[in-house]
Protein backbone atom coordinates (compact mmCIF):
# COMPACT_ATOMS: atom_id res chain seq x y z
CA UNK A 1 0.00 0.00 0.00
CA UNK A 2 2.67 2.19 1.03
CA UNK A 3 4.64 1.23 -1.75
CA UNK A 4 2.04 1.71 -3.79
CA UNK A 5 1.65 5.77 -2.80
CA UNK A 6 5.33 6.10 -3.07
CA UNK A 7 5.19 4.75 -6.32
CA UNK A 8 2.02 7.26 -7.23
CA UNK A 9 3.46 9.93 -5.81
CA UNK A 10 6.96 9.96 -7.85
CA UNK A 11 4.64 8.94 -10.81
CA UNK A 12 4.41 12.31 -12.89
CA UNK A 13 1.00 12.84 -13.31
CA UNK A 14 -0.39 11.22 -10.11
CA UNK A 15 1.36 13.32 -7.47
CA UNK A 16 -1.24 16.13 -5.80
CA UNK A 17 1.30 18.16 -4.44
CA UNK A 18 2.69 19.08 -7.71
CA UNK A 19 0.55 22.04 -9.06
CA UNK A 20 -0.28 21.43 -12.97
CA UNK A 21 0.19 24.26 -14.90
CA UNK A 22 -2.68 24.74 -16.80
CA UNK A 23 -4.28 24.78 -13.29
CA UNK A 24 -2.13 27.87 -12.03
CA UNK A 25 -3.35 28.95 -15.08
CA UNK A 26 -6.72 29.12 -14.65
CA UNK A 27 -7.02 29.61 -10.45
CA UNK A 28 -4.99 32.65 -11.18
CA UNK A 29 -7.40 33.83 -13.87
CA UNK A 30 -10.14 32.79 -11.87
CA UNK A 31 -9.72 34.48 -8.59
CA UNK A 32 -8.10 37.82 -10.33
CA UNK A 33 -11.00 38.13 -11.92
CA UNK A 34 -12.64 38.01 -8.23
CA UNK A 35 -10.31 40.37 -7.00
CA UNK A 36 -10.42 43.17 -9.63
CA UNK A 37 -14.31 43.27 -9.63
CA UNK A 38 -14.16 43.42 -6.04
CA UNK A 39 -11.46 45.98 -5.22
CA UNK A 40 -12.62 48.07 -8.48
CA UNK A 41 -15.96 48.32 -8.56
CA UNK A 42 -17.82 46.55 -6.02
CA UNK A 43 -16.36 47.56 -2.94
CA UNK A 44 -16.17 50.98 -3.79
CA UNK A 45 -19.63 50.61 -4.19
CA UNK A 46 -21.25 49.08 -0.93
CA UNK A 47 -18.46 51.49 1.39
CA UNK A 48 -19.78 54.69 -0.41
CA UNK A 49 -23.25 53.28 0.73
CA UNK A 50 -21.93 52.07 3.92
CA UNK A 51 -20.85 55.90 4.78
CA UNK A 52 -23.98 57.29 3.53
CA UNK A 53 -26.06 54.75 5.49
CA UNK A 54 -23.75 55.56 8.98
CA UNK A 55 -24.29 59.27 8.18
CA UNK A 56 -27.78 58.75 7.13
CA UNK A 57 -28.49 56.98 10.98
CA UNK A 58 -25.87 59.61 12.69
CA UNK A 59 -27.81 62.45 10.79
CA UNK A 60 -30.95 61.36 12.43
CA UNK A 61 -29.69 60.65 15.40
CA UNK A 62 -27.83 64.79 15.45
CA UNK A 63 -31.57 65.40 14.17
CA UNK A 64 -33.52 63.70 16.94
CA UNK A 65 -31.37 65.56 19.39
CA UNK A 66 -31.28 68.92 17.78
CA UNK A 67 -35.75 68.39 18.26
CA UNK A 68 -35.38 67.18 22.13
CA UNK A 69 -33.28 70.31 22.63
CA UNK A 70 -35.53 71.99 20.96
CA UNK A 71 -38.54 70.65 22.61
CA UNK A 72 -36.94 71.02 25.83
CA UNK A 73 -36.03 74.97 25.18
CA UNK A 74 -39.73 75.58 24.08
CA UNK A 75 -41.20 73.58 27.10
CA UNK A 76 -39.17 75.87 29.79
CA UNK A 77 -40.42 78.59 27.17
CA UNK A 78 -43.91 77.81 27.96
CA UNK A 79 -43.55 77.27 31.83
CA UNK A 80 -42.01 80.66 31.89
CA UNK A 81 -44.61 82.46 30.20
CA UNK A 82 -47.29 80.26 32.28
CA UNK A 83 -45.62 81.73 35.49
CA UNK A 84 -45.05 84.88 34.49
CA UNK A 85 -48.68 84.81 33.90
CA UNK A 86 -49.46 83.24 37.03
CA UNK A 87 -47.65 86.05 38.59
CA UNK A 88 -48.97 88.73 36.19
CA UNK A 89 -52.75 87.46 36.77
CA UNK A 90 -51.52 87.11 40.86
CA UNK A 91 -50.59 90.95 40.53
CA UNK A 92 -53.21 92.06 38.90
CA UNK A 93 -55.44 90.71 41.41
CA UNK A 94 -53.64 92.07 44.38
CA UNK A 95 -53.61 95.62 42.25
CA UNK A 96 -57.67 95.18 41.66
CA UNK A 97 -58.33 94.35 45.24
CA UNK A 98 -55.86 97.87 46.01
CA UNK A 99 -58.15 99.57 43.99
CA UNK A 100 -60.76 98.50 44.15
CA UNK A 101 -60.40 99.44 48.61
CA UNK A 102 -59.16 102.28 47.72
CA UNK A 103 -62.07 103.49 44.90
CA UNK A 104 -64.57 102.30 47.88
CA UNK A 105 -62.56 104.51 50.25
CA UNK A 106 -62.72 107.32 48.00
CA UNK A 107 -66.34 106.68 47.32
CA UNK A 108 -67.66 106.71 50.83
CA UNK A 109 -65.37 109.70 51.42
CA UNK A 110 -67.07 111.33 48.60
CA UNK A 111 -70.67 110.13 50.13
CA UNK A 112 -69.68 111.82 53.42
CA UNK A 113 -68.59 114.53 51.77
CA UNK A 114 -71.79 114.93 49.75
CA UNK A 115 -73.95 114.07 52.43
CA UNK A 116 -72.30 117.56 54.77
CA UNK A 117 -72.74 119.03 51.83
CA UNK A 118 -75.87 118.96 51.60
CA UNK A 119 -76.64 118.97 54.92
CA UNK A 120 -74.57 122.02 55.54
CA UNK A 121 -76.81 123.68 52.33
CA UNK A 122 -80.40 122.54 54.02
CA UNK A 123 -79.29 124.14 57.14
CA UNK A 124 -78.42 127.46 55.66
CA UNK A 125 -81.48 127.12 53.78
CA UNK A 126 -83.25 126.90 56.37
CA UNK A 127 -81.11 129.88 58.29
CA UNK A 128 -81.91 131.76 55.30
CA UNK A 129 -85.80 130.74 55.27
CA UNK A 130 -85.83 131.62 59.04
CA UNK A 131 -84.43 135.25 58.48
CA UNK A 132 -86.21 135.88 55.97
CA UNK A 133 -89.55 134.83 57.17
CA UNK A 134 -88.28 136.78 60.71
CA UNK A 135 -87.65 139.58 58.09
CA UNK A 136 -90.86 139.50 56.91
CA UNK A 137 -92.71 138.93 60.57
CA UNK A 138 -90.58 142.01 61.66
CA UNK A 139 -92.47 144.11 58.81
CA UNK A 140 -95.50 142.17 59.42
CA UNK A 141 -95.30 143.33 62.94
CA UNK A 142 -94.36 146.94 62.63
CA UNK A 143 -97.25 147.24 59.87
CA UNK A 144 -99.75 145.54 62.86
CA UNK A 145 -98.18 147.88 65.48
CA UNK A 146 -99.20 150.93 63.17
CA UNK A 147 -102.43 149.58 62.38
CA UNK A 148 -103.07 148.53 66.16
CA UNK A 149 -101.64 151.72 67.05
CA UNK A 150 -104.18 153.84 64.74
CA UNK A 151 -107.04 151.70 65.53
CA UNK A 152 -106.43 152.56 69.18
CA UNK A 153 -106.28 156.40 68.65
CA UNK A 154 -109.43 156.12 66.48
CA UNK A 155 -111.54 154.45 69.27
CA UNK A 156 -112.07 155.18 73.20
CA UNK A 157 -109.50 152.93 74.82
CA UNK A 158 -111.88 152.91 77.99
CA UNK A 159 -114.35 151.19 77.25
CA UNK A 160 -113.23 147.89 78.14
CA UNK A 161 -115.79 145.86 75.91
CA UNK A 162 -114.60 147.50 73.25
CA UNK A 163 -110.97 147.31 74.11
CA UNK A 164 -111.53 143.90 74.68
CA UNK A 165 -113.29 143.17 71.34
CA UNK A 166 -110.72 145.66 69.47
CA UNK A 167 -107.75 142.98 70.95
CA UNK A 168 -110.20 140.05 69.93
CA UNK A 169 -110.44 141.21 66.23
CA UNK A 170 -106.94 142.08 66.42
CA UNK A 171 -105.86 138.35 67.31
CA UNK A 172 -108.48 136.87 64.92
CA UNK A 173 -107.14 139.34 62.01
CA UNK A 174 -103.69 137.88 62.93
CA UNK A 175 -105.39 134.58 63.08
CA UNK A 176 -106.80 135.18 59.09
CA UNK A 177 -103.36 136.19 58.01
CA UNK A 178 -101.69 132.88 59.21
CA UNK A 179 -104.31 131.28 57.80
CA UNK A 180 -103.89 132.86 54.62
CA UNK A 181 -99.90 132.76 54.66
CA UNK A 182 -100.34 128.80 54.98
CA UNK B 1 -4.94 -0.80 -6.51
CA UNK B 2 -8.60 -1.06 -7.43
CA UNK B 3 -7.88 -4.93 -7.46
CA UNK B 4 -7.99 -5.97 -3.83
CA UNK B 5 -10.09 -9.56 -3.97
CA UNK B 6 -13.52 -7.62 -3.24
CA UNK B 7 -13.99 -5.38 -6.00
CA UNK B 8 -14.76 -2.08 -3.87
CA UNK B 9 -13.86 0.70 -5.59
CA UNK B 10 -11.61 2.47 -2.97
CA UNK B 11 -10.89 5.95 -3.61
CA UNK B 12 -7.52 6.79 -3.91
CA UNK B 13 -5.81 9.86 -5.95
CA UNK B 14 -7.55 8.44 -9.09
CA UNK B 15 -10.26 10.53 -7.72
CA UNK B 16 -8.81 13.76 -8.14
CA UNK B 17 -7.99 13.10 -11.58
CA UNK B 18 -10.08 13.94 -14.59
CA UNK B 19 -10.72 13.20 -18.57
CA UNK B 20 -10.26 16.35 -20.57
CA UNK B 21 -13.76 17.98 -21.19
CA UNK B 22 -11.68 19.49 -24.27
CA UNK B 23 -8.39 20.34 -24.91
CA UNK B 24 -6.95 24.16 -26.51
CA UNK B 25 -4.03 23.97 -27.88
CA UNK B 26 -2.73 20.87 -26.19
CA UNK B 27 -3.92 22.20 -23.02
CA UNK B 28 -6.59 20.05 -20.61
CA UNK B 29 -9.20 21.92 -19.89
CA UNK B 30 -11.14 19.75 -17.25
CA UNK B 31 -14.04 19.84 -14.69
CA UNK B 32 -12.06 21.11 -11.92
CA UNK B 33 -10.85 24.02 -14.35
CA UNK B 34 -14.63 24.89 -15.14
CA UNK B 35 -15.56 24.89 -11.78
CA UNK B 36 -13.16 27.33 -11.09
CA UNK B 37 -14.23 29.35 -13.29
CA UNK B 38 -17.93 28.72 -12.20
CA UNK B 39 -16.66 29.52 -9.04
CA UNK B 40 -15.46 33.19 -9.95
CA UNK B 41 -19.21 33.16 -12.13
CA UNK B 42 -20.83 32.34 -8.55
CA UNK B 43 -18.79 35.07 -6.15
CA UNK B 44 -19.11 38.10 -9.01
CA UNK B 45 -22.54 37.19 -9.72
CA UNK B 46 -23.93 36.82 -6.31
CA UNK B 47 -22.18 40.18 -4.91
CA UNK B 48 -22.54 41.75 -8.53
CA UNK B 49 -26.56 41.28 -7.49
CA UNK B 50 -25.78 42.27 -3.91
CA UNK B 51 -23.77 45.40 -4.45
CA UNK B 52 -23.97 46.58 -8.40
CA UNK B 53 -26.76 49.21 -7.42
CA UNK B 54 -26.68 49.07 -3.08
CA UNK B 55 -29.30 51.09 -1.25
CA UNK B 56 -28.98 53.01 1.80
CA UNK B 57 -32.02 50.81 2.88
CA UNK B 58 -30.89 47.64 1.70
CA UNK B 59 -32.79 44.61 -0.10
CA UNK B 60 -32.28 41.11 1.37
CA UNK B 61 -29.83 40.49 -1.20
CA UNK B 62 -28.12 43.34 -0.12
CA UNK B 63 -28.05 42.47 3.43
CA UNK B 64 -26.69 39.02 2.99
CA UNK B 65 -23.36 40.42 0.74
CA UNK B 66 -23.04 42.84 3.53
CA UNK B 67 -23.48 40.73 6.61
CA UNK B 68 -20.44 38.10 4.86
CA UNK B 69 -19.07 41.58 4.08
CA UNK B 70 -18.90 42.70 7.49
CA UNK B 71 -18.12 39.38 8.83
CA UNK B 72 -13.95 39.58 6.67
CA UNK B 73 -13.86 43.21 6.89
CA UNK B 74 -14.69 43.86 10.23
CA UNK B 75 -14.09 40.08 12.21
CA UNK B 76 -10.96 39.58 10.30
CA UNK B 77 -9.17 42.37 8.71
CA UNK B 78 -9.71 45.25 11.29
CA UNK B 79 -9.38 42.16 13.99
CA UNK B 80 -5.95 41.46 13.11
CA UNK B 81 -4.27 44.71 11.32
CA UNK B 82 -6.66 47.16 12.76
CA UNK B 83 -9.01 49.57 10.90
CA UNK B 84 -6.49 52.33 9.40
CA UNK B 85 -3.84 49.94 8.61
CA UNK B 86 -6.25 47.13 7.49
CA UNK B 87 -8.59 48.92 5.09
CA UNK B 88 -6.36 48.60 2.28
CA UNK B 89 -5.87 44.75 2.10
CA UNK B 90 -9.71 44.35 2.56
CA UNK B 91 -10.67 43.61 -0.87
CA UNK B 92 -7.83 40.81 -1.18
CA UNK B 93 -9.22 39.48 1.82
CA UNK B 94 -12.67 39.69 0.92
CA UNK B 95 -12.16 38.25 -2.89
CA UNK B 96 -9.81 35.30 -0.81
CA UNK B 97 -12.68 34.63 1.40
CA UNK B 98 -15.71 33.83 -0.55
CA UNK B 99 -13.19 32.60 -3.71
CA UNK B 100 -11.94 29.86 -1.21
CA UNK B 101 -15.19 29.18 0.21
CA UNK B 102 -17.17 28.64 -2.78
CA UNK B 103 -14.27 26.59 -4.25
CA UNK B 104 -14.84 24.84 -1.01
CA UNK B 105 -18.22 23.95 -1.44
CA UNK B 106 -18.28 22.31 -4.45
CA UNK B 107 -17.36 19.61 -2.35
CA UNK B 108 -20.96 19.46 -1.16
CA UNK B 109 -23.08 20.66 -4.53
CA UNK B 110 -24.62 17.87 -6.48
CA UNK B 111 -23.29 16.97 -9.88
CA UNK B 112 -20.37 19.15 -9.11
CA UNK B 113 -19.48 17.16 -5.75
CA UNK B 114 -15.76 18.44 -5.59
CA UNK B 115 -13.66 20.67 -3.84
CA UNK B 116 -11.79 22.91 -6.39
CA UNK B 117 -9.02 23.56 -3.49
CA UNK B 118 -8.22 19.52 -3.20
CA UNK B 119 -6.41 20.80 -6.51
CA UNK B 120 -3.13 21.53 -5.40
CA UNK B 121 -2.67 24.19 -8.08
CA UNK B 122 -5.70 26.93 -6.96
CA UNK B 123 -4.21 26.94 -3.06
CA UNK B 124 -0.69 27.35 -4.16
CA UNK B 125 -1.65 30.41 -6.62
CA UNK B 126 -3.60 31.80 -3.69
CA UNK B 127 -0.71 31.24 -1.36
CA UNK B 128 1.33 32.45 -3.46
CA UNK B 129 -0.57 35.94 -3.94
CA UNK B 130 -0.29 36.03 -0.43
CA UNK B 131 3.38 35.66 -0.20
CA UNK B 132 4.12 37.93 -2.54
CA UNK B 133 2.18 40.69 -0.74
CA UNK B 134 3.51 40.11 2.47
CA UNK B 135 7.12 39.54 1.21
CA UNK B 136 7.09 42.87 -1.13
CA UNK B 137 5.51 44.79 2.23
CA UNK B 138 7.95 43.71 4.18
CA UNK B 139 11.04 44.95 1.90
CA UNK B 140 8.98 48.34 0.90
CA UNK B 141 8.17 48.31 4.79
CA UNK B 142 11.79 47.48 6.68
CA UNK B 143 13.92 47.99 3.75
CA UNK B 144 16.83 45.16 2.94
CA UNK B 145 18.43 44.90 6.17
CA UNK B 146 14.97 45.39 8.07
CA UNK B 147 13.62 42.40 6.11
CA UNK B 148 15.76 40.44 7.38
CA UNK B 149 15.71 41.41 10.66
CA UNK B 150 11.80 40.81 9.77
CA UNK B 151 11.69 37.67 8.41
CA UNK B 152 14.78 36.14 11.41
CA UNK B 153 13.05 37.43 14.38
CA UNK B 154 16.20 38.65 15.09
CA UNK B 155 16.42 39.90 18.90
CA UNK B 156 19.82 40.41 20.27
CA UNK B 157 18.42 39.82 23.66
CA UNK B 158 18.72 36.04 22.60
CA UNK B 159 22.50 35.82 22.64
CA UNK B 160 24.28 32.62 21.75
CA UNK B 161 20.83 30.81 20.55
CA UNK B 162 20.46 33.97 18.14
CA UNK B 163 22.10 32.40 14.63
CA UNK B 164 19.97 29.29 15.29
CA UNK B 165 17.05 30.99 15.70
CA UNK B 166 17.79 32.78 12.62
CA UNK B 167 17.91 29.74 10.74
CA UNK B 168 14.88 28.37 11.58
CA UNK B 169 13.24 31.45 11.86
CA UNK B 170 14.29 32.43 7.76
CA UNK B 171 12.94 29.35 6.91
CA UNK B 172 9.87 29.00 8.63
CA UNK B 173 8.63 32.11 7.73
CA UNK B 174 10.28 32.22 3.41
CA UNK B 175 10.10 28.45 2.81
CA UNK B 176 7.68 27.00 5.18
CA UNK B 177 4.79 29.38 5.50
CA UNK B 178 4.12 29.52 2.21
CA UNK B 179 3.84 25.73 1.56
CA UNK B 180 1.98 25.11 4.88
CA UNK B 181 -0.39 28.16 4.44
CA UNK B 182 -1.46 26.20 0.77
CA UNK B 183 -1.03 22.91 1.93
CA UNK B 184 -3.23 23.50 5.22
CA UNK B 185 -6.32 24.31 2.75
CA UNK B 186 -5.19 21.44 -0.03
CA UNK B 187 -5.50 18.93 2.29
CA UNK B 188 -8.17 19.55 4.39
CA UNK B 189 -10.43 19.50 1.46
CA UNK B 190 -8.35 16.52 -0.27
CA UNK B 191 -9.02 14.53 2.69
CA UNK B 192 -12.41 15.95 2.89
CA UNK B 193 -13.47 14.72 -0.57
CA UNK B 194 -11.54 11.08 0.14
CA UNK B 195 -14.21 10.44 3.04
CA UNK B 196 -17.13 11.61 1.17
CA UNK B 197 -16.11 9.61 -1.82
CA UNK B 198 -15.04 6.95 0.83
CA UNK B 199 -18.77 6.25 2.44
CA UNK B 200 -20.74 7.43 -0.35
CA UNK B 201 -19.41 5.08 -2.62
CA UNK B 202 -19.54 2.07 0.30
CA UNK B 203 -23.35 2.91 1.01
CA UNK B 204 -23.95 2.11 -2.27
CA UNK B 205 -21.00 -0.96 -2.64
CA UNK B 206 -22.97 -2.80 -0.07
CA UNK B 207 -26.62 -2.29 -0.65
CA UNK B 208 -27.03 -6.10 -1.03
CA UNK B 209 -27.88 -8.97 1.14
CA UNK B 210 -26.24 -8.98 4.81
CA UNK B 211 -24.41 -5.74 4.04
CA UNK B 212 -27.26 -3.77 3.88
CA UNK B 213 -27.72 -2.38 7.68
CA UNK B 214 -24.05 -1.46 6.95
CA UNK B 215 -24.68 0.26 3.93
CA UNK B 216 -27.37 1.89 6.14
CA UNK B 217 -24.33 3.23 8.59
CA UNK B 218 -22.45 4.70 5.85
CA UNK B 219 -25.00 6.63 4.21
CA UNK B 220 -25.72 7.95 7.65
CA UNK B 221 -22.00 8.93 7.71
CA UNK B 222 -22.25 10.43 4.56
CA UNK B 223 -24.84 12.69 5.30
CA UNK B 224 -22.97 13.22 8.50
CA UNK B 225 -19.74 13.82 6.84
CA UNK B 226 -21.43 16.02 4.11
CA UNK B 227 -22.44 18.26 7.43
CA UNK B 228 -18.41 17.97 9.07
CA UNK B 229 -17.59 18.88 5.48
CA UNK B 230 -19.55 22.12 5.06
CA UNK B 231 -18.04 23.27 8.09
CA UNK B 232 -14.97 22.68 7.74
CA UNK B 233 -15.23 24.24 4.26
CA UNK B 234 -16.08 27.74 6.03
CA UNK B 235 -13.48 27.28 8.28
CA UNK B 236 -10.91 26.51 6.12
CA UNK B 237 -11.64 29.55 4.16
CA UNK B 238 -11.52 31.29 7.28
CA UNK B 239 -8.58 29.88 8.36
CA UNK B 240 -6.90 30.64 5.23
CA UNK B 241 -7.74 34.30 5.52
CA UNK B 242 -6.62 34.87 8.96
CA UNK B 243 -3.25 33.53 8.20
CA UNK B 244 -2.71 35.56 5.24
CA UNK B 245 -3.88 38.87 7.63
CA UNK B 246 -1.64 37.75 10.29
CA UNK B 247 1.60 37.42 7.44
CA UNK B 248 0.83 41.03 6.44
CA UNK B 249 0.70 42.22 10.10
CA UNK B 250 3.57 40.68 10.74
CA UNK B 251 5.09 42.29 8.06
CA UNK B 252 3.97 45.74 9.11
CA UNK B 253 4.94 44.99 12.67
CA UNK B 254 8.13 47.02 13.42
CA UNK B 255 10.59 44.52 14.77
CA UNK B 256 11.78 44.55 18.65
Amino acid sequence: MIANLVQLASGEEQNPLVPPGPELLVGTIAFAIVFIVFWKKLLPNINKVLEERREAIEGGIEKAEAAQTEAQSVLEQYKAQLAEARHEAARLRQEALEQGTALKEELRAEGQRQREEIIAAGHAQIEADRKAASQALRQDVGKLATDLAGKLVGESLEDHARQSRTIDRFLDELEEKAEAAR
Amino acid sequence: MADNGCGFPAPGLHSFLFQPLFTVGGYEFNKVMLLALITTLVVVGFFWTAFAKPKVVPGKLQMVGEAGYDFVRRGIVYETLGKREGEKYVPLMVSLFFFVWIMNIWSVIPLAQFPVSSIIAFPVVLALIVYVVWVSLTFKKHGFVGFFKNVTGYDKSLGAVLPLVMVIEFFSNLIVRPFTHAVRLFANMFAGHLMLVMFTVASWYLLNGAMIPAAGVSFVMTIVMILFELFVQAVQAYVFVLLACSYIQGALAEHH
